[in-house]
């Protein structure tokens, strides 16, 4: 099993389940937040923070790369804080590649996030409140098993969009293997190289790569059914 | 255990000038749709801030605009009964009803038992590990009942609770609601537009009109009142009599012990010695200057003329003396013209047993 794929090739599907998985589970509480007061509040600047939310889905990867190794780099304004005060380096880690992935895919998590919270009728929020319920238990035990499957669907097209990442990742992280070296990174050095080796090498990985997209959706698709069944009837 | 409420409100063009008490008991809100009454049951709850005025429940204020108090809907201590029942639908049957369960404060936790016993007055035992996606109207409407008697509110506040359901539901849950007005000592606001639901449940009658409280009192006493009449709309005015079941009869009617003797009506699935109300409709009642001979109708009342108040149209309204007690009665003005009727008459009230319809009885209280 293990031989199957290279010990190089290994280490670029792990990497990228990693940075994917952390880049969805990071990004979830703020994308939930986000999309709650988007859905919800009427705050002064709403525009401004829809804009800011949506700007990776429409600017070159490339683009937000760059602004992400401005601001996160060692000499970036906050990447300079975090080392200062908690040591902590994105630029060239994989916790960059989370960090970029994370990014990327927010727009499409709070997008399903929100269209689950504008579902939501307030009237049964209402409703636990007349009950005794305050603000945070109204939003624990109504607002939250209500849009929980929009929150994985969410999350599921973070994941999926983290996975396929490339033009951020590789401008903010480069492409260090076993570092930054992601799936599509991988493929991407692959199929710099001429030689069927390096052509096989690439196609395996293209293979896995349609085999994790695959699984991701399908179970996607039947964990929303599941929980979908659960709060409507029966 | 009284809730007295002040509130103004301005919605757009319209405006909600309501100032009125409700007693311990039933206090029903009647009025017509956009009368202000779901304005003001949200006001009490906390889903509306009015923009001024001063809401207090046993001398606990819940509002005071003066002070600028506005008690979140979850410190009121309220049960909401919503028209829509709005039970949670990811939660099922028990859950929704033990949900308020939870933020009751610790000290006034309800006692033991009571959980079984509200599912068995409301008779929703069977339906407990259901969700409230699979249960029919009248079954989501109790379920919301329950839930918020469950939550253990020093109030309920009931919107419409039956407007969703057709009459056999109606019929079917209205005995459960008296059974909770007498067996519950907890003071009811009750919303309806339904007359009969009024005349049945209610203690006290707050009538609505246009935002505005038009009459308040005990319900014998409003809907007795000629002058609430137009109010109520001229085909529901009618008044209440009380009278006790003594018999019921091989052919089919119960005899009742009225305010001015025997009282026959179409049998009445109740106990010997059971106290009900009866609303009598003020277009049932004939009047007779004597009491007649050879004809058909059962419920001959002796009563004296009180008072006539003559319509725009071609009708009047009497209020009638019977016993104790009051009746309506509306007929033409030619009729109080040819029978020369004028207040302190002697006359005879002359009700067809078949025209009470079963919905305008109810238990006594």
């Amino acid at each position: 099993m293990t031989d199957w794929l290279t010990p190089d090739e290994w280490r670029a599907v792990a990497l990228s389940l990693r940075v994917s998985f952390w880049a969805m589970a990071i990004s979830m509480p703020f994308g939930i937040l986000v999309a709650y007061a988007l859905a919800r509040w009427n705050f002064w600047g709403k525009q401004m923070v829809n804009g800011i939310v949506h700007l990776p889905l429409i600017l070159p990867p490339v683009v937000t790369g760059y602004l992400l190794l401005v601001t996160f780099g060692r000499k970036g304004v906050v990447g300079q804080l975090l080392f200062d005060w908690f040591g902590i380096v994105l630029a060239f880690r994989w916790t960059g590649a989370a960090l970029a992935a994370a990014v990327m895919a927010f727009p499409l998590m709070v997008r399903a996030i929100r269209l689950a919270i504008e579902a939501v009728d307030p009237r049964l929020e209402e409703a636990a409140a007349t009950l005794g319920a305050n603000k945070p238990m109204v939003f624990a035990t109504v607002t939250l098993p209500l849009i929980l499957p929009g929150i994985i669907a969410g999350a599921i097209l973070a994941f999926a969009k983290a996975m396929g990442e490339f033009g951020a990742t590789i401008t903010f992280v480069s492409n260090i293997p076993g570092q930054t070296q992601t799936l599509p990174s991988a493929i991407y050095t692959f199929l710099q190289v001429p030689g069927a080796e390096a052509q096989a090498q690439a196609m395996r990985l293209v293979l896995v790569a349609v085999a994790i997209a695959m699984a991701a959706l399908m179970l996607s698709e039947w964990v929303s059914r599941a929980v979908a069944r659960r709060i409507s009837a029966s | 255990m009284t809730l007295s409420v002040v509130v103004t409100h301005r919605f757009g063009v319209f405006t909600l000038e309501a100032a009125f008490e409700a007693p311990p008991g039933v206090t029903a809100l009647y009025g017509r749709s956009g009368s202000g009454k779901t304005s003001v049951v949200n006001a009490v709850a906390g889903l509306l801030r009015p923009d001024a005025g001063r809401i207090a429940l046993n001398g606990e204020v819940l509002f005071d605009s003066s002070t600028g108090l506005c008690l979140p809907p979850n410190r009121r201590r309220i049960g909401y009964v919503f028209q829509d029942g709005r039970l949670f639908p990811h939660l099922t049957v028990r859950q929704n009803l033990t949900y308020g369960r939870h933020f009751a404060p610790r000290s006034s936790r309800q006692a033991a038992g009571t959980f079984d016993r509200i599912v068995g007055l409301l008779g929703i035992g069977a339906l407990l590990d259901r969700r409230p996606g699979t249960l029919s109207g009248g079954e989501k409407a109790r379920v919301a009942i329950g839930r918020a008697i469950l939550s253990n509110p020093q109030i309920l506040l009931m919107d419409e609770p039956l407007a969703a359901l057709d009459e056999a539901r109606k019929a079917e849950i209205l005995p459960y609601l008296e059974r909770l007005r007498d067996d519950l000592e907890l003071p009811i606001l009750y919303v309806s537009h339904a007359m009969s639901e009024v005349a049945r449940l209610a203690t006290t009658v707050v009538l609505m009109e246009a935002g505005r409280v038009v009459a308040a009192g005990p319900t014998a006493q409003v809907l007795a009142d000629p002058a609430t009449a137009p109010n109520l709309g001229l085909r529901e005015a009618g008044a209440l009599l009380t009278a006790r079941v003594v018999g019921q009869d091989d052919d089919g009617l119960t005899r009742l012990d009225g305010p001015a003797g025997p009282l026959w009506l179409p049998r009445l699935d109740a106990p010997l010695g059971a106290v009900v109300r009866v609303r009598v409709l003020a277009q049932d009642v004939m009047l007779s200057l004597t009491r007649p001979e050879g004809f058909s109708a059962l419920n001959m009342l002796p009563a004296t003329v009180q008072d006539i108040r003559m319509g725009d149209g071609p009708g009047a309204l009497l209020r009638l003396k019977v016993g104790d007690e009051i009746l309506l009665a509306r007929i033409t003005r030619r009729s109080v013209d040819a029978l020369r009727l004028v207040p302190g008459l002697a006359i005879f009230a002359v009700l067809k047993a078949v025209s009470v319809a079963q919905e305008n009885v109810g238990g006594g209280g």
